[in-house]
């Protein structure tokens, strides 16, 4: 079986385009978080696919992958962190509600 | 020759200034009237040793003997300069000097100043209070101006120099302004004094400008530059010469060929502009409108400042620079013709006020006046200067019966609490010291021998028939007019009907002596005063002359005088309709008297209508409308603006990732159409 770079970049990108899309349409925050995640993983699919395809004989890509990958899942912590205390305040996740601040 | 006593002169009421006004509600009333008035009798036995020692002890810096002009020996008074250090060095020889110079003007203010001052502070012990002895608020900063007042009324006639005198001019009107305002409670004297300030500020412009044209042109300050010239071997000694200042003149406007301004010289623009400043406070014609409302001092204030001292500093300035005024005669007949109208005015008005502190307001401008008018009459040709000597002369004797007049209406008001006489009528068995203290003081007004005001009105008339007999016709007229309002105001006080007596407890009686001595002792003075041969004294070069009695004019004047006073005690002395009458016939001139001639009127048009109204409300309306529109315009756009496109920052990311992708598809589609 022949795999050619176009049947990995195109998922990706049907990927990051589920993202954007659940991004601006979501009302629930957790939701948002998982949208966000999303477009994360369909960029480091096109880095590693990149590296594989373009570049073969180095490994760059895949070491970018993997701390790409390491901060997404730090920065998962501090948002979900962040989304549990404002429950705790708000009684509620839905950013069309969470105005309190706002001018 | 030792300078301490000058110094203490003025050292010692600056003191007691800074001692009341600092610390004076840590006194008791009681101690801070003692500690005044014991100061103020201290400096006034320094004046009169000084004055003592420049008039009589020969000492050379004081006096010389010289030739006259028929070759007898005649002698000569000299300006000393006791102390004068730079006060303000700009650059050059022009620096700002405070001094003090004693001459035989000087030496008589300081004696003037002094006496009525002290008196002054003596009375208001007791007339600050109530009849039950307990003080008024504010006694100790009553005191404080009163010091205040004195230092910069010495400092005033001592000056060396144009800016001296005009530093002191402020200061004798800002403390004039402090002591109208005294009852700062009352809306009147408020207003009186502001009034007082901003009339005397305005007068004071032109006396500034006047000063800077003629020290512009001149290139010099001190009175030693203009009017003397040195005495030699004496290093602070000089004598007042005319020549010195019609060379000065001569050498310093010769470059410019004498410049002219609008058809006069710039010399007499300078002189008018200061004899303005004079007119100010001297509340001559048409700037006299602050001085009868400033009466809502308290009296003795008026005594002391509008009656005998700072109201003639106008009188002073012109005799002080009078050598100047001599060369340029327009200046001089500027000045009788402001004194001429100034005088009968201010009679006439007098003949018709019903609160007797207007009375004597007005027959204080009137007085003024008349030596406003003999110091303009005055050349050195008619009578070796008449006019000069004889202004000086009633400066002198008005000030001890004017002051007299005005502590004995202090007395009356104090008795019976009223300012008009028609509270008072008939009160001469009840106050049996302040009715002949003030007798004689209205006596000594009216000119009737053997009173100080006879010889020295005697002495104006004759400058005046010397010079012209017209002026010596309309100044008999205001004399005459004298003798009339004094009398009618006389009569109505003391006789006219019996006095009621509400409270026969509290009838009307005699103050306690702090109120009666000074009347006593001013009265005494206005007795004597007129003896003095004033020639010996003051003359307008500093030669001693005698001037004699000229007893057509004395006869004439004590004929006219006689013959107001019967008019006046014909229709005051009982109680009678004529007066009423009188006003019925001639209702025009009565309200027009009455009114004060409509000048506040006048003034009120000429501020609120023309000034505010036409000048000041379109100012006023461009500022609000298009200066104020412009900045306003400005910020309602900047503001408008926010406020329509303060949506976009809606706070929801959400719509902030809308508008970023759609941004980056158009730009990615714009970038890929240009590589196309």
């Amino acid at each position: 079986m022949n795999l050619n770079i176009l049947c990995y970049l195109i998922p990706a990108l049907i990927m990051f385009c589920c993202g954007v899309y659940g991004f601006i349409t979501r009302k629930n925050m957790i939701a948002i978080l998982i949208s966000l995640e999303l477009m994360l993983n369909a960029v480091d699919i096109n880095f590693v696919v990149f590296n594989r395809f373009l570049f073969p004989g180095s490994m760059e890509g895949m070491f970018f992958t993997l701390f790409a990958i390491a901060i997404a899942a730090a920065e998962t912590a501090l948002a979900i962190a962040i989304i549990v205390n404002i429950f705790r305040v708000a009684k509620n996740i839905d950013v069309r509600e969470i105005t309190k601040m706002k001018f | 020759m030792d300078a301490t006593i000058q110094i203490l002169i003025l050292a010692i009421p600056l003191f007691m200034f800074l001692l009341l006004g600092l610390l004076g509600k840590y006194l008791s009333p009681k101690i801070a009237g003692i500690l005044g008035t014991t100061a103020m009798g201290v400096v006034t036995a320094l004046a009169y040793y000084t004055a003592f020692n420049y008039f009589f002890s020969g000492d050379p810096n004081f006096q010389r003997e010289i030739i006259g002009e028929h070759g007898e020996t005649v002698v000569e008074h000299l300006q000393y300069i006791v102390f004068n250090p730079v006060w303000l060095e700009f650059y050059g020889n022009l620096h700002i000097n405070i001094g003090f110079m004693l001459d035989s003007i000087s030496a008589m203010m300081l004696v003037v100043i002094t006496t009525i001052s002290f008196m002054v502070n003596l009375y208001s012990n007791a007339y600050m209070r109530d009849h039950d002895g307990v003080y008024e608020k504010g006694f100790q900063r009553y005191y404080a101006f009163l010091a205040l007042f004195s230092f910069s009324m010495l400092g005033l006639v001592v000056a060396t120099n144009i800016f001296q005198m005009y530093i002191f001019w402020e200061l004798v009107g800002a403390s004039s302004y402090l002591l109208i305002g005294f009852y700062y409670t009352s809306p009147a004297a408020v207003s009186a004094s502001k009034k007082a300030f901003i009339v005397t500020r305005f007068a004071d412009l032109g006396f500034l400008i006047g000063i800077l044209v003629l020290s512009y042109y001149t290139g010099v300050f001190s009175f030693m530059d203009f009017t003397s010239a040195p005495v030699e071997g004496l290093a602070d000694t000089y004598h007042i010469s005319l020549d010195t200042a019609s060379t000065v003149l001569a050498t310093k406007f010769a470059g410019s060929a004498a410049p002219m301004f609008m058809g006069c010289s710039v010399l007499t623009w300078a002189l008018v502009l200061i004899f303005m400043g004079g007119m100010g406070k001297s509340a001559m014609l048409p700037l006299h409108i602050w001085l009868p409302d400033a009466m809502e001092g308290p009296t003795p204030v008026s005594a002391l400042i509008h009656a005998a001292t700072m109201v003639v500093a106008g009188v002073y300035l012109v005799a002080r620079l009078f050598p100047l005024y001599l060369q340029e005669t327009t200046a001089l007949e500027i000045v009788t013709v402001v004194g001429a109208i100034t005088a009968f005015y201010a009679a006439m008005v007098a003949c018709a006020q019903v609160d007797i502190k207007r009375v004597l307001a007005f027959s204080t401008i009137s007085q003024i006046a008349f030596m406003m008018v003999s110091l303009g009459v005055c050349r050195p040709e008619y009578h070796h200067g008449v006019g000069y000597m004889a202004s000086m002369f009633h400066l002198f004797t008005h000030a001890m019966f004017k002051a007299l007049l005005f502590l004995g209406a202090g007395a009356l008001i104090h008795a019976v609490h009223s300012n008009n006489y028609t509270a008072m009528h008939g009160l001469r068995k009840y106050m049996p010291v302040t009715h002949w203290t003030f007798l004689i003081g209205c006596l000594a007004i009216a000119g009737i021998i053997p009173f100080s005001g006879f010889f020295s009105k005697d002495e104006i008339l004759t400058a005046c028939g010397e010079y012209s007999i017209f002026v010596y016709i309309w100044m008999s007229a205001v004399a005459a007019l004298t003798a009339f309002y004094m009398f009618r105001l006389y009569f109505l006080i003391f006789w006219w009907k019996e006095h009621k007596v509400h409270d026969p407890h509290h009838a009307p009686h005699d103050q306690p002596w702090p109120m009666t001595v000074p009347l006593i002792f001013l009265a005494l003075v206005s007795c004597v005063a007129g003896f003095i041969n004033f020639g010996d004294f003051v003359t307008y070069n500093g030669e001693q002359h005698t001037f004699d009695l000229d007893w057509t004019v004395a006869g004439i004047s004590l004929t006219v005088a006689v013959v107001s006073i019967a008019v006046a005690a014909k229709m005051y002395m009982k109680e009678n309709p004529l007066p009423d009458k009188m006003a019925a016939a001639l209702p025009r001139l009565w309200d027009w008297c009455y009114h004060r001639f409509y000048w506040d009127e006048l003034y009120m048009f000429i501020t609120h209508r023309i000034i505010f109204g036409l000048i000041c409300k379109p100012i006023a309306w461009f500022d609000r409308h298009i200066i104020d529109g412009t900045m306003d315009a400005f910020a309602t756009v900047t503001n408008k603006a926010s406020w329509s496109i303060k949506g976009l920052q809606s706070g929801n990311v959400q719509t902030y990732v809308w508008i970023y992708l759609i941004g980056a598809l158009l730009l990615g589609t714009i970038t890929y159409i240009c590589l196309i």
